[in-house]
């Protein structure tokens, strides 16, 4: 029980330091620390499944996408030209309003039930895989569309154009 | 395996509700203060990654598998996603040599 709140306090924690990184390449860091807290409170609720698709997807995947992206832009000379400060308090008082209104009309249902996994192979990779294609089947063909369409709309945005056109 | 469940037997729905909510505001709040397009591109996964949070406990709490589907669904659309913003920014940053997004106020015009 005091893992999950040990491990919701370090993904808080490195939650903030990402946004809060001088250096771009520093918050992607963190922000791989943070997928890897995200990825520990999936295996706290036995969804094995997504813990793996999570860690090979975001970790494995999209950061390591960030982070050639950024060792492709030369940004070590002005790395970070910060707002004005008016705008950082706006974005602060921003951020806490919107944090407000959510845990407070959370404290007008106020529901306290405890999170209990009745079906112990509920987020195994069988179950998940029996559901996925017998009802999802349809929208897991549409996104396997989706991703190839991605694919060619970001090669088709990122080569240059030629200078025959 | 079989051990694990014990660990969230004694955890109330709403610690997860405010744990999620406290991420994803944390996200906004990256978003409004950042300059850098790739750091608010950060902090929109951040919101993303939250919310899949959020559906899984949903998931185990009603002991439904189709919100953990529906995660599945939501990080292939983040696969998709960020091949394509990222490509915008590598574009954006080959036109004005800079991915300050207070350079793209032409975009008004």
């Amino acid at each position: 029980m005091s893992t999950f709140y040990f491990i919701a306090f370090l993904s808080v924690l490195f939650s903030i330091l990402v946004i809060t990184a001088k250096n771009p390449v520093h918050s992607i860091l963190y922000l791989i620390l943070t997928f890897s807290t995200f990825t520990i409170h999936y295996i706290l609720m036995n969804a094995q499944f997504l813990a793996i698709v999570n860690f090979i997807v975001y970790m494995g995947a999209i950061l390591v996408l960030f982070l050639y992206t950024l060792m492709l832009m030369n940004l070590n000379k002005d790395s970070e030209p910060f707002k004005s400060n008016l705008v950082k308090v706006a974005a602060y008082v921003g951020g806490a309003c919107f944090l407000i209104t959510i845990i407070s009309s959370l404290k007008a249902f106020n529901t306290s039930q405890l999170v209990i996994l009745k079906d112990p192979n509920l987020g195994l990779v069988k179950n998940l895989g029996k559901i996925l294609f017998n009802e999802y089947l349809l929208p897991f063909e549409v996104s396997s569309i989706l991703l190839l369409s991605a694919m060619v709309g970001a090669v088709l945005l990122a080569t240059k154009e030629s200078k025959t056109t | 395996m079989e051990n694990i469940p014990q660990y969230i037997q004694a955890i109330p729905l709403n610690h997860y509700i405010i744990l999620c909510a406290i991420v994803f505001s944390i996200g906004v709040t990256g978003v409004l203060l950042r300059r850098n397009a790739i750091v608010i591109f950060m902090s929109v996964e951040l919101m993303l990654n939250s919310v899949n949070l959020l559906l899984t406990a949903f998931s185990v709490y009603r002991g439904d598998a189709s919100g953990q589907v529906f995660v599945f669904f939501i990080m292939a659309l983040a696969a998709a996603e960020v091949a394509i913003g990222l490509a915008i920014i590598v574009m954006i940053y080959r036109n004005t040599n800079s991915i300050d997004i207070n350079v793209l106020n032409r975009l008004k015009w």
